[in-house]
């Protein structure tokens, strides 16, 4: 079905735009035309956008659909309709399945499925060891051709520094990305929370700051020597932002993300233990989050990730250091986004940058624009929208996350994917 | 943040998690109460009848006979019927949650849960998840508090010295792993002690330890200078294999109280250690037995102390603000 | 509202009163506080030998769900053995009974005395409890919602009447 988008805001940082444009969209779900109606175009339906922002679908670097294996927490089907009711239309999924993205099939499986509910657009990743166990590589080559953009250990840890530089080497001579999460397992051990004034006052296991710097340390020197394109997944301090700002300088071919609740919550966010709070990596200080925010300003982060990972309720309701980490975060990776926008740490551009063109560009995609040509996945939010986030009111099948109760400003209204108009004003109008 | 759980719509204390959120106020009430409670300990019959009917559940997920046996002691003393749960070895290990074991319990009516967790923050799990008229006591969760522990202490050390705004305390020992320790400390700061040490070698010593408001000492002799008061902790075994301490020798060398270390606080200075201690390992033999030690009156206080808790939190609390009492039935 | 009682006179009559009890050597314990107070006076005015007890009963009371824990618990201390003596139990206002109840249970938690006596300041209507006063200060006619106490200290104790609101 052509449609055309009048009326709205186009904010498309890929092709420098920032004003009051129409969109159109041609049947076959390419966007034909930007600002004026092509001779003869005839919409089948119009979307009226007047006073909200139209930019591209937003693109998620990480997200856990929890299937296959974890399907009692989450489906695909709950996660991606959750998906385009937070105006995201990509979503890269982690390899640590059960089992593991580590052969081509399963690369296939996930892709295909999610394509067969047609909600939002999987990129899996793959594993950058066989089984995640650290000591074989993986079919790289093989999982790259069925549809892998990237390859990771996930949050399993390759202790052995060795067989890390052959993945690194491995993945370099394919031209393949490598996404890092870096952490020591010794330094972490049990922890839970980072390692400081709130482990102190509440006694609970912590993370040090330099379970992070020691391995992204390892891991830069390794880049360096191997020269593979790196991706620092989730920094969560201050120092290890400095490292990766410094290497940056220096030509190493290597980008960072930041979790979206990383730029606001902090350790004193766990208050009396609220398990809403246990993630991983920790929330560390407010110095470690003032830091996050400043490198996402300056450009040395240039990826927000909702690292969504919905959990049933009982995961969440044991003591702390029991619970399971992780927040359900795809419905609010945009309302977080903006409120940096709010707060006046960076401009609504660059905003929709760290969740669209950046995130492309890291993946080495065309995807997270709207040129003449381009693929029609499209976000239509209104900016002014306020709204609270409740348990009752959340797509997802997890309705773990530290933010309910939390006031927002800024609303999907429409998500678009492939030129079909998969969410709107909270309904899925194609799906059951 | 949630409002504190600890107390309810009135202000009055329901529950007894932490002394984190408890005014000075509120601590010496309970202080005053565990005094009058000692003297019921002296007496032929050693009972009152305040929780006659209520039914007082100890639900300990740790093992710990000491502790048990005193609350035990504290719940019967007011005339409460006494249920002993040692979770450990039934339902908890064939994989019930924490809440369904709480949950379970609850269906036989009980009034008030006495628990002891290996996690931190376990009872603050469990009472944000009982009905209204059920209560918890924190008897250990993790080494994130034991509030009746630090009440216990402070009220030893209150008998002995009076006034603890004009103190020194030293705290010795495993700080990292302590409950115990982070109690104490939160106490003694409401208490307004103007100087709170802690002695420790760098691994049990928590990072950021002087945001809670001590000096850290890592030389003992410095650390007990001049001070009033010499609260010893426990070592437990394991830290020597956890890569923490070398060995036994070492630590006593040390961070043992001799009667020599001992000598470097004033004169009339007093110990305390919460128990059960390692003879020759935190405390010399003569430090323990000697004149200084109010080890054995802690335990006799530890029930007064408990049955005052008790009686606080199941009465409807002492009032931060009090409530207008109706004309008292004369 | 002070009422117009004549407190030195009738702790007087009620010492004389209790006189004749003086040969089977009793023991006198007061009800914490204003009890206490009168129970002072009463011990100096018969020159009892054996020293005051004080009760405080709120461990006994039977409100305590309702209530809670008085901040203010004073402890207990009887320090002469009431085994088998014969005790004078005082308290300053006698009203429903309630509190000479739980002050009985607590003396008996201390042992068993011989008798118990009641000696009160003030007695005033509505008895809840079968329980009665052997002697009697003043008889004092009050509605429900006034609230009648003893204030100031041993020395200089004198009548309030407060109204309670409903």
């Amino acid at each position: 079905m052509s449609l055309a988008i009048r009326g709205g805001v186009l904010v498309d940082p890929a092709n420098r735009v920032n004003a009051k444009r129409d969109l159109y969209i041609d049947t076959e779900g390419f966007v034909v035309a930007v600002g004026r109606a092509p001779r003869g175009f005839k919409a089948r339906r119009t979307i009226d956008a007047t006073n909200k922002i139209v930019c591209p679908g937003l693109i998620d670097l990480r997200a856990r659909l929890r299937e296959p294996g974890l399907e009692h927490k989450a489906t695909l089907e709950s996660e991606l309709r959750a998906a385009v009711a937070g105006g995201i239309t990509t979503l890269c999924c982690p390899p640590d399945t059960m089992p593991v993205i580590d052969t081509p099939a399963m690369a296939q499986m996930i892709q295909s499925r999610a394509w067969h509910f047609g909600y939002a657009f999987i990129h899996p990743f793959g594993a950058l060891t066989r089984d995640l166990k650290g000591q074989q590589l993986a079919d790289m080559e093989a999982l790259d051709d069925a549809g892998c953009v990237a390859f990771t250990n996930a949050m399993a840890p390759v202790t052995n520094t060795l067989v890390m530089r052959r993945a690194m080497e491995y993945a370099a001579s394919f031209d393949l990305s490598v996404f890092l999460h870096s952490e020591d397992p010794w330094l972490k051990a049990d922890g839970c929370c980072h390692e400081g004034e709130i482990s102190a006052r509440l006694g609970l296991p912590g993370i040090p700051e330099a379970a992070e710097t020691v391995a992204v340390a390892r891991d830069l020197a390794l880049i360096d020597q191997t020269r593979v394109r790196a991706h620092f997944c989730g920094l969560s301090s201050a120092r290890a932002v400095q490292m990766v700002a410094e290497a940056q300088r220096r030509g190493l071919p290597v980008s960072a993300d930041v979790t979206a609740h990383h730029l606001h919550l902090t350790e004193h966010d766990i208050g009396y233990f609220d398990t809403q709070c246990h993630v991983q990596p920790p929330l560390r200080s407010r110095r470690d989050r003032d830091a996050l925010r400043r490198a996402v300003k300056q450009g040395v982060i240039t990826a927000i990730c909702s690292d969504h990972q919905p959990h049933e309720p009982d995961a969440k309701l044991a003591p702390f250091s029991d619970a399971e980490p992780g927040i359900s975060g795809l419905e609010t990776f945009l309302p977080l986004t903006l409120k940096l926008v709010n707060e006046k740490l960076i401009p609504l551009p660059q905003a929709i940058a760290l969740l669209t063109q950046k995130p492309a560009d890291i993946l080495g995609l065309e995807s997270g624009r709207i040129g003449v040509g381009a693929t029609a996945d499209i976000c239509i939010f209104d900016p002014k929208a306020l709204w609270t986030l409740t348990a009752a009111s959340m797509t997802s099948r997890g309705r773990n996350s530290p933010f309910l109760g939390t006031e927002f400003r800024g609303r999907v209204s429409h998500t678009i994917v492939g030129g079909r108009v998969v969410f709107e004003n909270g309904k899925f109008p194609l799906g059951r | 943040m949630r409002p504190d759980l600890q107390f309810d719509n009135n202000g009055r204390l329901k529950h007894f998690l932490t002394i984190d959120g408890l005014s000075r106020q509120t601590i010496l009430q309970i202080l005053d109460t565990a005094k009058s409670f000692i003297s019921v300990g002296q007496r032929e019959i050693k009972k009152v009848p305040l929780l006659r009917g209520k039914t007082v559940v100890n639900l300990f997920f740790e093992s710990s006979t000491r502790t048990r046996t005193t609350f035990e002691i504290a719940a019967k003393r007011l005339s409460a019927d006494v249920i002993n749960l040692n979770v450990a070895t039934s339902s908890a290990s064939k994989g019930e949650t924490l809440l369904d074991t709480v949950r379970n319990l609850e269906a036989m009516h009980t009034d008030l849960f006495v628990v002891r967790h290996n996690r931190a923050g376990a009872a603050h799990l469990i009472a944000a998840h009982v009905p209204p008229h059920v209560r918890i006591i924190n008897a250990g969760d993790g080494a994130h508090a034991h509030p009746t522990q630090a009440m216990l202490d402070v009220f030893t050390i209150r008998e002995a010295k009076g006034d603890l705004r004009k103190l020194k305390v030293a705290i010795v020992g495993d700080i990292q792993h302590s409950r115990v320790a982070r109690s104490q400390i939160r106490a003694l700061k409401a208490l307004g002690v103007p100087e709170i040490r802690v002695v420790a070698p760098r691994t049990l010593l928590p990072t950021a330890i002087e945001r809670l408001g001590v000096v850290a000492y890592t030389d003992m002799r410095a650390g007990l200078d001049g001070v009033d008061v010499v609260m010893m902790l426990r070592l437990q075994l394991e830290r020597m294999s956890g890569a923490l301490i070398p060995s036994e020798q070492e630590y006593f060398n040390l961070y043992g109280l001799t009667p020599e270390k001992l000598a470097c606080a004033k004169a009339d200075a007093i110990v305390l250690h919460p128990g059960p201690m390692n003879r020759g390992l935190e405390i010399d033999s003569a430090v323990a037995d000697g004149p200084q030690s109010v080890i054995l009156p802690q335990v006799t206080n530890g029930i007064a102390v408990r049955m005052a808790i008790m009686a606080i939190i199941m009465g409807g609390g002492t009032a931060e603000t009090q409530p207008r009492r109706p004309e008292a039935a004369a | 509202m002070s009422a117009r009682i004549d407190i030195d006179a009738t702790i007087e009559r009620m010492a004389e009163a209790l006189h004749p009890m003086l040969k089977k050597r009793p023991v006198m314990v007061g009800i914490h506080t204003g009890g206490v107070w009168v129970a002072q006076r009463l011990h100096r005015a018969l020159k009892l030998t054996d020293a005051l007890g004080a009760l405080d009963i709120s461990f006994y009371r039977d409100d305590f769900t309702r209530i809670g824990m008085n901040p203010q618990v004073k402890a207990s201390s009887l320090p002469v053995s009431i085994e088998d003596r014969h005790v004078i139990l005082v308290d300053d206002v006698l009203h429903t009974g309630r509190t000479i109840r739980a002050a009985m249970n607590e003396i008996f938690d201390y042992g068993r005395p011989a008798s118990v006596t009641l000696a009160v300041l003030i007695a005033r209507e509505g008895r809840e409890l079968p329980i009665e006063a052997q002697v009697t200060g003043a008889q004092m006619h009050l509605k429900k919602r006034q609230h009648v106490k003893l204030i100031g200290e041993p020395d200089r104790l004198a009548i309030e009447i407060q109204e309670v609101n409903g």
